[in-house]
């Protein structure tokens, strides 16, 4: 059995207990998009506001394991202030780090898989990748994000 | 005599199995049961000695196949004190069975404003159904609340009951492990003119099971959380109302006749059975039965009330407040299932923390999130006892408890 430490890394489990950017924004004008893991209940809810292409604010709340609340902290740690293309490319690196094949309809720019991608503290969730019935955990805020930066651009 | 659990761990072959290394604690029998040897051995037996499509057959092979399965129909119907042989229908599980009345019963009985009337324990199977005839055919669902002990709210009984066409309730709740008073809510609904129907999947694994007494119209329950196989699940309900219901689905052996014209239904409980049914896996439960019948279903309840209290007070003397376990807190009250919440930390987490000592609990809302709602949390940690776990299984549960702490407690 692979080692429990390679799943909760010291700053999983930091994020996890101070998570970052934990919140609500008003909407509008930022969008709330809820994401749910059907098989274990978890959700995350995610709120982006956009302001010219580029992530202006994001918070997230809802109710999860270690692995989804520290990844959802991650996640909006790293994109704030980042282009949504930007933003699409990180998505991309970090679904290829937890070994989930690229979606044919994701609107990544067709530059960049991703593996020029630095992920910062996201690296740490490598270890998930181990653990199969945890990658869910781990990428239920980035499908998240992905279904609130998606609204926000055709309503906004 | 009482349950002796060391001897009984020696019938399921599974239990020789290590994990991590480790011997197995497994605690999720809520989720399924584990197969004794002559379960397993009656499957194979089966495949290596009789094998053949049952009822249409005149050759003895088809002949002796035809009559396993029917001699699995008889067992199961004598150990839940069934009148007839023919009230057994035989489904893939009991989501199945609970179908069957919603899309058969339900469809032919109910229109829109009839009232059906479940809890806020339930299993999605005995919710999902209504909410599709709600959404098809505009049934008034509506639902008995639970107190914060675990039991339900009966105060409103009387006015839910109102008009209504039927009561469908778990007799033990998979998260809580609430045994409902049944017969207090069968009287109720049959006051009200309505009939009853009792999701017993929790309740005849581990309880003598009576239907008569139990005063119900319909009783659903599955195979494998009582030492069968997958893929077989059962609904018992009176002659009377499997011979009015319409079939469920059409095919091969649910027919008297088929012309172009038209198909007349065979008798019940054929006339539910659509195609080739699950042979091997009657079969299996009729094994099932006769190793319960051998335990003895009022010591395996015994075994349960016991192993539920040595649970419960290990529990609470080794974590106090820093272990809420839900439901109530008698184990007379209370089936072997133990839902739990330790220091806060989030049930994946205590279950990844577990089964590094091989201790196998379910984390999750254990399909029960109207329930989930009404506990205030979105998941539960759940320990789940049968006849083949003793006090050590607890012991082992608490000792690899405290491990959580070095991660997630500061
Ligand atoms: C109370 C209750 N009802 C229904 C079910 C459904 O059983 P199955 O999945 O075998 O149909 C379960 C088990 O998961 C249960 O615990």
């Amino acid at each position: 059995m692979p080692d429990l430490e390679d799943l909760y890394r010291e700053i999983i489990l930091d994020h996890y207990r101070n998570p970052r950017n934990r919140g609500e924004l008003d909407t509008p004008p930022a969008v709330r998009a809820e994401g749910f893991n059907p098989l274990c209940g978890d959700e995350v809810i995610v709120y982006v506001r956009l302001a010219n292409g580029v992530v202006d604010d994001i918070k997230f709340g809802g109710q999860g394991c270690s692995i989804s609340q520290a990844s959802s902290s991650m996640m909006s740690a790293i994109v704030k202030g980042r282009t949504t293309e930007e933003l699409h490319r990180l998505n991309r690196a970090f679904k290829s780090m937890m070994s989930i094949e690229p979606d044919p309809d994701d609107p990544a720019p067709a530059n960049g898989n991703g593996a020029d991608i630095k992920l910062g503290d996201l690296e740490a969730l490598k270890g998930v990748v181990k653990f199969p019935v945890r990658i869910k955990c781990a990428t239920l805020s980035w499908h998240t994000l992905i279904q609130a930066v998606e609204e926000a651009q055709t309503t906004g | 005599m009482a349950l002796d659990p060391g001897a009984i761990r020696a019938d399921f072959p599974i239990m020789c199995r290590q994990v991590h290394g480790r011997p197995l604690v497994y605690l999720d029998s809520a989720a399924t049961s584990h197969k004794p040897r002559p379960v397993i051995d009656a499957v194979t037996d089966y495949y290596e000695r009789f094998n053949s499509n049952v009822h249409r057959g005149s050759y003895q092979l088809a002949v002796e196949a035809t009559e396993a399965l029917e001699q699995a129909r008889a067992k199961v119907a004598q150990f839940i004190g069934a009148s007839q042989d023919s009230e057994i229908v035989f489904a893939k599980n009991a989501t199945e069975a609970i179908n069957l009345v919603a899309r058969t019963w339900g469809r032919a009985n109910l229109g829109p404003g009839d009232p059906v009337v479940i809890t806020e324990l339930e299993h999605h199977a005995n919710i999902v159904p209504w909410h599709m005839l709600a959404a098809e055919q505009g049934i008034d669902l509506r639902w008995i609340p639970i107190r914060s002990d675990g039991h339900l709210d009966l105060t409103d009984l009387d006015r839910l009951l109102d008009g209504a066409r039927l009561l469908s309730v778990a007799a033990v709740s998979n998260v809580l492990g609430t045994i409902n008073p049944i017969r207090q809510l069968a009287d109720a609904a049959h006051d009200a003119g309505a009939l009853m129907m009792v999701d017993a999947s929790q309740y005849t694994p581990h309880l003598p099971t009576d239907v008569a007494e139990m005063g119900a119209d319909f009783v659903a329950f599955t195979g494998h959380k009582m030492c069968g196989p997958t893929g077989i699940g059962v609904l018992w309900a009176k002659s009377e109302l499997l011979e009015a219901m319409p079939p469920f689905l059409g095919g091969g052996e649910m027919i008297l006749n088929v012309t172009k014209e038209g198909f007349s239904t065979a008798a019940v409980p054929w006339k539910f059975e659509a195609g080739t049914p699950p042979i091997a896996e009657a079969v299996g439960l009729g094994a099932a039965v006769d190793y319960l019948n051998g335990l003895g279903m009022e010591q395996v309840r015994e075994h349960e009330v016991a192993l539920t209290g040595y649970a419960l007070r290990t529990l609470n003397q080794r974590y106090g407040d820093d272990i809420t376990i839900h439901g109530p807190t008698e184990p007379a009250e209370r089936g072997g299932v133990l839902s739990f919440e330790y220091k806060g930390i989030h049930p994946h987490d205590v279950a990844q923390v577990l089964d590094r000592s091989a201790v196998c609990v379910r984390a999750g809302h254990h399909c029960a999130k109207p329930l989930m709602r009404v506990l205030g949390c979105s998941a539960t940690s759940r320990a789940s006892m049968y006849v083949y776990n003793d006090e050590s299984d607890v012991d082992a549960l608490a000792d690899a408890l405290a491990d959580a702490d070095a991660f997630f407690i500061e």
